[in-house]
């Protein structure tokens, strides 16, 4: 009698090949699109949560320029080593105050040649990032009072110079200068903009002010605030602090910026749920436009398939065996395109995040309900115009128009 | 199943109106009818006399307004839908007028349904469904579907589904309706041959009195009611039984 039934519901299936592609399809369409989009908004809230993670949450960005709007450095001058030694001196509950001088060059190893930014700072530089060091160590104390020309390079010169040998101890040569590798960072992979972040040389600030920007201004301080601490009340009272120094009158506004990447963080992170719940919202238009194209294709195939109940309950079926074997047939339908969906969707959303370069991270629950939810729509759309077929006298079912 | 006490089927003043109200027609007005088992019955009359409407109770697809129906000594407006089903599946055949195939399936496969719902092992039912479809002259259209069929083909696909599980009644509405006249004559033969060996009783809507002429009774039709019962001859000399 199962037997049977499956029998039938196979006949069914096979007899009915464009109804059934047709269902199959809306399901796929329906599980793949939630699936891939949430997928695909996940890895992206990943990566981003990943990226504030690595930036350290208690990072107060310092720069010359204008708080509001686009202005930049124009006019404002920059930071000086005091100022550096100040807020180190009379700001409580820091851990660390890194100042940075900039420049780029290309950097030559061997026969190898990468352009690339250097970065001029002290060793807080490392515990502000968060960064660790892979091998070789950072600055002496030496080495950072007397600017010597040693360096720690990112992961992206590694590769692009030195390959699989081992680049500590080497030596690197940066436009005219030659300098020592002491040190090589953890890679950190691209930043929330999309920038490379291992591309890049670290030095001791002076030798930097030195030997490639020829004065002694320092444009950008990074600090870490102590992760129990405000950056709140720090980030006051480094404001009030540079205020004095740079002598502000009250009713002036400030030449300089704080940055707080807690803000940023809260930023990125609204973004990426907006985006999260976009993607959801899209997903569920698709779910629905699927579910709708089965209803579509079941009630246009309910005067038939009345009929046709007609005739099997004319010939001696029973109504469980006739409802059994529709049951079979939308269940079976329905996992095909689920289980279809489902594959296409871990296919697409992998291929889609390996493009976007996010992390990928299925979610389980929600493949579980996207397949439920498709699931139950062919089911119902199949199962229920047979329920109301299969109660029906013999001859009404027949004559039904 | 059927009783000796009792003739195997037995109308008794029944009535069947469509629509309601004003639009109420009564296609059936009272209709008294017995049938023994092993009979060869044909029921004659013009178009709307409810010859269809009748068959369609007999073969227990629709219920009576009114009246009695008695299959076998049991009335059947007290049998649950499930012992209508039973009643259907293992021992009524019916032909429909307007064949009721399964669409975009083969007649193979349109012949082994009912052999398929009375639980017959693969080999088996195919074996049947075979030789009915060879009995009605289809011996190689197995795999054709009724869009592929001709309409006197597809009839006889009906009829070998109706055959194919040798039930006890066969009711058959203008089964013949498609067909030439060699052709109805053999299926005539076919069903004689059946009432005669397989003892099927069979209830048979017929236009024409050579069809007629078969069976051992003609039950004629005018508007809704039975207006004569004759007892029919046989053209050949291996004919019916006398009653
Ligand atoms: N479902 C229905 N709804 C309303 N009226 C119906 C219905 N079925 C049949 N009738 C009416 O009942 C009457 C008898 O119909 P029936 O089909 O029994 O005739 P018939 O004797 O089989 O005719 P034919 O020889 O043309 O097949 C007709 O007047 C028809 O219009
Ligand atoms: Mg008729």
């Amino acid at each position: 009698m199962i037997r049977n039934t499956f029998i039938l519901a196979f006949r069914g299936i096979r007899r009915n090949v464009m109804r059934s592609v047709l269902t199959i399809l809306g399901i796929i369409i329906g599980v793949a699109a939630v699936i891939t989009l949430v997928t695909i908004g996940n890895g992206t809230t990943a990566q981003v949560t990943q990226q504030i993670a690595a930036m350290g949450t208690n990072v107060l960005l310092i720069s010359p320029g204008q708080r509001h709007g686009p202005g930049g450095a124009a006019g404002a001058p920059n930071f000086s080593v005091k100022d550096v030694q100040a807020i180190e001196q009379q700001i409580n509950d820091l851990a660390g105050v890194a100042p940075a001088v900039s420049a780029s060059a290309v950097a030559v190893a061997g026969n190898q040649n990468w352009s690339t930014s250097i970065t001029g700072t002290t060793n807080d530089f490392f515990t502000v990032r968060n960064w660790t060091i892979k091998a070789g160590r950072t600055f002496s104390q030496n080495e950072i009072n007397a600017g010597r020309t040693v360096c720690v390079v990112g992961d992206t010169i590694r590769v692009n110079l030195f390959g699989d040998t081992d680049p500590v101890g080497q030596k690197l040569r940066l436009g005219r200068v030659s300098c020592q590798i002491v040190g090589l960072l953890e890679a950190k992979g691209n930043s929330s903009m999309g920038r490379d972040q291992d591309d890049c040389v670290i030095m001791p600030m002076k030798a930097v002010q030195r030997r490639f920007s020829g004065n002694k201004d320092i444009p950008f301080i990074q600090v870490a605030v102590k992760s129990d601490a405000s950056t709140t009340t720090a980030s006051a009272a480094i404001q009030s602090l540079l205020r004095k120094r740079r002598h502000i009158a009250d009713n002036e506004e400030d030449n300089f910026r704080i940055m707080d990447t807690k803000e940023l963080a809260t930023m990125l992170t609204s973004t990426t749920k907006t985006m999260t719940a976009l993607l959801g919202a899209v997903a569920a238009v698709s779910l629905l436009v699927g579910g709708i194209g089965i209803m579509n294709i079941m009630l246009v195939s309910v005067t038939e398939r009345t009929r046709e109940i007609g005739i099997r309950l004319a010939i001696g079926a029973y109504e469980h065996e006739v409802l059994l074997q529709f049951l079979v047939e939308s269940v079976v339908l329905s996992s095909f395109g689920g289980i279809f969906g489902i594959i296409l969707a871990l296919a697409a959303s992998f291929g889609g995040t390996k493009m976007l370069g996010i992390p990928f991270a299925p979610d389980i629950s929600i493949i579980i309900i996207a397949f439920f939810f498709s699931a139950a729509v062919g089911v119902v759309f199949g199962y229920f115009p047979a329920l109301k077929a299969a109660r029906m006298d013999p001859i009404d079912a027949l004559r039904h128009e | 199943m059927a009783d000796k006490k009792h003739a195997l089927i037995s109308l008794t003043r029944v009535t069947k109106a469509y629509g309601s109200n004003e639009a109420r027609i009564f296609a059936l007005r009272g209709i008294d009818l017995s049938i023994e088992s092993g009979e060869f019955i044909s029921v004659m009359g013009p178009s709307g006399s409810g010859k269809s409407t009748c068959m369609n109770i007999l073969g227990c697809l629709d219920t009576p307004t009114s009246g009695q129906y008695k299959f076998g000594g049991v009335e059947v407006s007290h049998m649950s839908r499930k012992q209508l089903a039973t009643l259907r599946r293992f021992y009524l055949g019916f032909v429909f007028q307007g064949f009721n195939l399964l669409n975009r399936t083969t007649a193979m496969e349109n012949v082994e349904l009912p052999l398929v719902y009375r639980g017959m092992p693969p080999k088996k039912r195919k074996a049947l469904a075979r030789k009915a479809l060879e009995q009605v002259g289809l011996a190689g259209r197995e795999a054709h579907t009724p869009g592929e069929l001709s309409g006197g083909q597809q009839q006889r696909v009906a009829i070998a589904r109706a055959i194919a599980t040798t039930p006890s009644v066969l009711f058959a509405d203008e089964p013949t309706g498609n067909l030439d006249t060699a052709k109805s004559h053999e299926i005539m033969e076919l069903l004689k041959q059946l009432n005669q060996e397989q003892k099927i009783t069979v209830v048979m809507v017929t236009h024409e009195s050579d069809m007629a002429a078969y069976s051992d009774r003609i039950i004629h039709f005018v508007d809704g009611q039975v207006a004569d019962v004759e007892n029919g001859q046989t053209p050949t000399a291996k004919g019916g039984q006398d009653r």
